[in-house]
């Protein structure tokens, strides 16, 4: 499959980058790992004036600690992020979660940055980051950076809060260190989108969950947090019954699609018992 | 000279059955090799289709204008511009006398049946420049009525083909009691309504996509005074006569090559409409032309496979003997009658009683014409049907009756001892032992204590279940005795050849007309001629696939390489030992009575005299030294016109595992005995196992092609085609029984086919057996977790699994239907409808 033809330019800092992006407008299309644009630049399902590559940018790499946060660079490989002690220390649902992700060529392509800020809600890494409360770093047009919220980063079906002439640069991670944690990834082959998908992390005392974050893939137009059951979970003991009653509300509220791979009525149903497992993964039990 | 040196030392040393690695999988694994899109010639220009998205139009209008204006553009041809030279996809197999066969041109003039069907051709000098321009070919459509549902279809409402006024293409009939070959269906039936168990039930076939690893390609050279057409195809030879007899163009100027070709399970055994694009436009143009489809094209426009609904009745009596098996089909042929398309559900029609006893058979077949890509050879092709069919059936049979399945079959089954066995349905079986490959299957498989675990999971509730499958199947391969063709009104023969010349310098060359795409024909028939002719393996080299060096040939489809072109390699290599045998006698100055022919040397009996083959070769090579009148040349040639099918067999259980909360299926475990008759390669054979069982498993679990209510192809990347990868598989066990086959020489059966035909009954029995205790009988293919659940939803509210000693037949067929045999109205099987499901 051959693309229609484009321009090409590789910034090697965020400033170029930035000024490419409000030379060229909407013309212009940012490539990150490439493992969504290209398939749909090769099937023609859009044609960029320009393409601007962030992959020489080496500001925008590497993992690194800046107090109780992780700071994730948006051009971060997942695989560079499945290697990293520190995201398996402080924030393990997301190293659970990218293990999940297609296969290893796609992981050593695929950007951390590049999956969020395209926003399938089928992917992986919304719903973990999400339930971790990751913050996103914006630069624009002027040079100046914003930061915004977990809840105010996914706005709709491919939509987040990076705006024309942005970039996301940095996620930055609230270290979760000690809490248990659990990606339950619901597919008929393995390297399918997500189904459904749960991500739950839990912070348990003696038995007990003292508190758990809960994200859910593909039941919506966003990834998805499941605040009612996350302080439904508060104070429960880590067992089948318990956490059963607790999680069996998750799908409330949720829009899921209906496709081959099963209707809304099924992934409603889905994602009861999928919550209800991930959570006691992830609290150990 | 080194063959008196590498040859083999003793019969330890026998090639056949020697585990060799391929000789050809260094260039194929690496890619440094010729696939039919490496091939650049000078001056070559490049070819983008542009295609239907709609399924069912008449076009109005093609403006070419501004694509051929665009950079790099040569011309935009449309149908119109080579409709007398475009020839025309021939269907090669009439099933009836008056099958309606709609003409399949290879560019659209003035109706689009499905979409992907090409209306113009755009030539560039690069592939980029021409799919660019594609997009500006402006294309004006009046779009009709689709017919996208093979039931339906068959009601005629709306048609496929407005001009040929119905959508049915052929019906087609086998009878035992009409042939001769066994009693009658109905009665049978009857009987056992009466006063034993009618089993009735109807199954689908779900569409497939063969889903070769390399995408088709073609390249033309129309120039010189032989066109060339390079094409990843299993059947050069088919595709250049069909070319000479549909285009107007003498054989003798046709060369067709298959250089190395990545796969096709079917899906390139035919000629297509971009192969016959690409020569018209390429001759139109008197320049070298390419076109190489993308994966998209290929899942859209590459033919399908499968696509039928089933209905079945089975009779038997209360002690568990069957009595009578009727079959009525409904097959969709798609948009168009394909090469072989209306012939492969009719390759079902002598497999639906597989390995069974009826007295009686019953086979009818309505195939139907619907506006979506055509259906013709997927792997199996026919017999994967015919025994999931029955193969669910016995499934079902023994549930009915409370007993274990194998147990079951073994009681209806032809005994080792009954071989050779004239079938119902009126084939001759050449050898095989049920028994013992389901002997040694149990024990590979730990059937009985797999059974035990079942039995514990139920028994506490388990939230997985488990459930075990059984297949015992056959097949019919060696594609196929041409005065059995001729009966079925076959186009063409089923023999096949072979050549093998002897070079003076002691190397032999093997030409085989059974063109390999990916099977190892290079190996194996290495290790055949080594063998015979007592050369090294390292010395024989196997050419294929170009008709200018093999020249006749059928190619490479239905399981027929080995036991039919082997066998033709088998009576070249005798004919040149006969031919040889002379000259050594002469040069030896013995009589040839005295000589025997071991380990490729002539030897005077009794003595330290003799001469090896290849030493043989070169004396014939100089000439200086012949017998009187004899030609310097001890080349041969065989044509082998099988005598008859051969039917290699095999028990494969399976184990799954049910998740009842989320409908997800695990296998837990698979082993398989097959026995496939003499073994040439052990490492081909499993790779043909292992991949076959892959392919026919992922029809059970995985794949399933898709359209939405306009006829387009929803699965149409492979996001929603869900392959499978290594990943989702498991270790399979797989051993073998070996019957050596009465019809060839080497006592050879087919394996190209058996891993997929056996699996997916067993597959899906398996799961069905997890969820009998919920009420469930049947979930749809691919059983996806979704169907899974929602089977365990309804199944829990009906009343459950026959009681003991039930023998009502549950579900009856609709009144009228072709399978509704109440006594009432016992005779209804003249017309085939699409009964409600």
């Amino acid at each position: 499959m051959i693309p229609a033809s484009f321009d090409y330019l590789a910034p090697t800092t965020v400033a170029e980058a930035l000024a490419a992006l409000a030379e060229h407008g909407d013309e212009a299309k940012v490539l990150a790992g490439g493992q969504s644009l290209l398939p749909i630049l090769r099937m023609r399902l859009n044609a960029p004036g320009i393409v601007i590559d962030l992959g020489k940018i080496a500001e925008l790499q590497g993992i690194s600690e800046d107090g109780d946060e992780l700071v994730i660079g948006a051009m971060t490989t997942y695989a560079a992020v499945l290697a990293s002690g520190a995201v398996s220390t402080h924030a393990a649902l997301l190293s659970k979660a990218i293990a999940t992700v297609a296969d290893p060529q796609i992981r050593h392509r695929g950007t951390i940055g590049g999956a969020l800020v395209h926003a399938d809600p089928a992917g992986d890494v919304g719903a973990p980051a999400l339930a971790l409360g990751a913050r996103y770093v914006i630069a624009g047009a002027d040079g100046a950076t914003r930061t915004v919220e977990a809840d105010d980063f996914f706005e709709d079906l491919f939509t987040t809060a990076v705006g024309e002439g942005e970039l996301l640069t940095q996620i930055r991670v609230p270290k979760h260190t000690g809490w248990g944690a659990h990606y339950e990834k619901f597919v008929r082959v393995s390297h399918q989108w997500s189904i459904v998908g749960i991500a739950a992390t839990v912070r348990s005392e003696g038995g007990t969950i003292a508190e758990a974050r809960v994200g859910l893939t593909n039941m919506g137009s966003t990834p998805l947090r499941a605040k009612a059951v996350e302080q439904a979970l508060v104070g429960q003991p880590a067992t089948d019954e318990a956490v059963r009653s607790a999680v069996a509300s998750v799908a409330e509220g949720t829009n899921p699609p209906s496709d081959l791979n099963g209707d809304a009525v099924y992934r409603k149903h889905l994602a009861s018992v999928l919550t209800r497992r991930a959570v006691l993964a992830a609290a150990g039990a | 000279m080194t063959i008196t040196e590498d040859r083999p030392a003793s019969n330890d040393a026998a090639e056949v059955g020697k585990a060799r690695t391929r000789k050809e999988d260094q260039r194929l694994i690496t890619g440094r090799t010729k696939w039919t899109d490496n091939i650049v010639l000078p001056g070559m220009l490049h070819l983008a289709m542009v295609r239907s998205p709609y399924a069912h139009a008449n076009i109005t209008n093609i403006d070419t204008s501004e694509a051929k204006t665009a950079s790099g553009v040569i011309t935009v041809v449309t149908g119109e511009d080579i409709k007398d030279v475009q020839g025309v996809n021939a269907n090669a197999w009439p099933i009836t006398p008056d099958q309606v066969t709609p003409t399949h041109l290879p560019v659209c003039i003035d109706h689009v049946a499905c979409a992907g069907e090409i209306v113009a051709v755009v030539v560039a000098r690069t592939p980029a420049e021409a799919r660019d321009a594609a997009e500006l070919v402006d294309v004006d459509y009046d779009v009709l009525p689709a017919v996208l549902d093979l039931k339906e279809a068959v009601n005629d409402t709306v048609l496929a083909h407005p001009d040929l006024g119905t959508n049915k293409s052929a019906f087609w009939k086998l009878d035992s009691a009409e042939q001769g070959s066994g009693g009658n269906v109905d009665e049978a039936i009857a009987k056992a309504r009466v006063d034993g168990i009618v089993i009735e039930r109807e199954f689908r076939q779900q569409r497939l996509i063969p889903a070769f690893m390399e995408p088709r390609s073609v390249v033309v050279d129309p120039t010189g005074d032989q066109m060339v057409v390079w094409s990843a195809t299993q059947v050069p030879h088919i595709l250049r006569f069909l070319i000479a007899a549909t285009m107007g163009i003498p054989e003798s100027k046709v060369r067709v090559i298959a250089p190395d070709v990545g796969g096709g399970f079917g899906g390139k055994l035919q000629t297509t409409p971009e192969e016959f694009a690409t020569i018209a436009v390429s001759r139109r143009l008197g320049k070298p032309c390419k076109y190489t489809e993308t994966r998209s094209e290929s899942l859209l426009s590459g033919h399908h496979g499968r696509d039928q609904w089933q209905k079945i009745t089975l009779a038997a009596e209360n002690d568990g003997t069957v009595t009578g098996l009727k079959v009525d089909l409904i097959a969709n042929m798609g948009a168009y009658v394909a090469v072989v398309g209306g012939g492969v559900p009719v390759l079902g029609a002598w497999m639906y009683n597989s390995i069974y006893k009826f007295p009686a058979y019953q086979f009818n077949c309505q195939t139907v014409l619907t506006n979506m890509t055509w259906v013709d050879a997927y792997r199996g092709a026919g017999r994967p049907e015919a025994t999931f069919a029955i193969e669910r059936m016995m499934d079902e049979f023994a549930a009915v009756l409370g007993r274990d399945p194998l147990e079951v079959r073994e009681q209806n089954w032809i005994r080792h001892e009954e071989f050779p066995f004239t079938t119902v349905a009126g084939m001759t079986y050449d050898s095989g032992n049920y028994e013992a490959a389901t002997e040694k299957a149990k024990k590979l498989f730990g059937y009985d204590e797999l059974r035990a675990e079942q039995k514990q999971r139920r028994e506490s509730g388990d939230p997985v279940q488990l459930g075990i499958g059984v297949s015992t199947f056959t097949e019919m391969c060696g594609l196929a005795p041409s005065r059995i063709l001729g009966q079925l009104n076959y186009g063409a023969g089923g023999w096949e050849h072979a050549s093998i010349r002897m070079l003076a310098t002691g190397k032999v060359e093997v030409l085989t007309g059974s063109s390999a795409h990916g099977q190892g024909h290079e190996t194996a028939w290495s290790q055949i001629v080594a063998d015979r002719l007592g050369v090294a393996f390292e010395d024989v080299e196997v050419l294929h696939g170009d008709t200018q060096i093999a020249h006749r040939g059928m190619d490479t489809y239905g399981s027929r390489s080995l036991v039919v072109g082997g066998e033709a390699v088998v009576r070249a290599a005798d004919k040149v030992i006969a031919k040889a045998k002379v000259f050594a006698a002469h040069l030896l100055e013995a009589s040839e009575d005295d000589l025997e022919f071991t380990a490729g040397r002539f030897q005077v009996k009794g003595t330290d005299k003799g001469l090896a083959i290849g030493e043989v070769a070169l004396a014939a090579f100089a000439g200086h030294n012949l017998p009187d009148g004899a030609e310097p040349n001890i080349d041969a040639d065989a044509t082998y016109d099988p005598v008859d099918f051969s039917f290699p067999h095999g028990t494969h259980l399976c184990a799954m595992e049910v998740d009842t909360e989320t409908g997800a299926t695990t296998m837990r475990k698979y082993a398989c005995v097959d026995d496939v008759g003499t073994i040439v390669n052990p490492l081909i054979v499993e790779g043909q196992i292992h991949g076959g069982l892959v392919q026919g498993i992922a029809q059970a679990l995985w794949e399933g092609a898709e359209y939405d209510e306009n006829g387009t192809l929803v699965t149409g990347s492979f996001v929603d085609y869900t392959l499978p990868t290594s990943a989702d598989t498991i270790s399979f066990i797989s051993e073998h029984t070996v019957s050596p086959s009465t019809t060839n020489t080497l006592g050879t059966k087919g394996v190209g086919e058996a891993g997929t035909i056996a699996s997916t009954p067993a597959v899906v029995n398996a799961i069905v057996d997890a969820l009998r205790q919920f009420g469930v009988d049947d979930v749809l293919m691919p059983c996806t977790p979704e169907r899974v659940w929602k089977a365990i939803q309804a199944g829990g509210a009906k009343p459950g699994v026959p009681a003991e000693g039930e023998r009502e037949a549950a579900p009856h067929f609709d009144e009228g239907a072709p399978n509704d045999d109440r006594p009432a109205t016992p005779d209804t099987t003249a017309t085939t409808q699409g009964g409600a499901q």
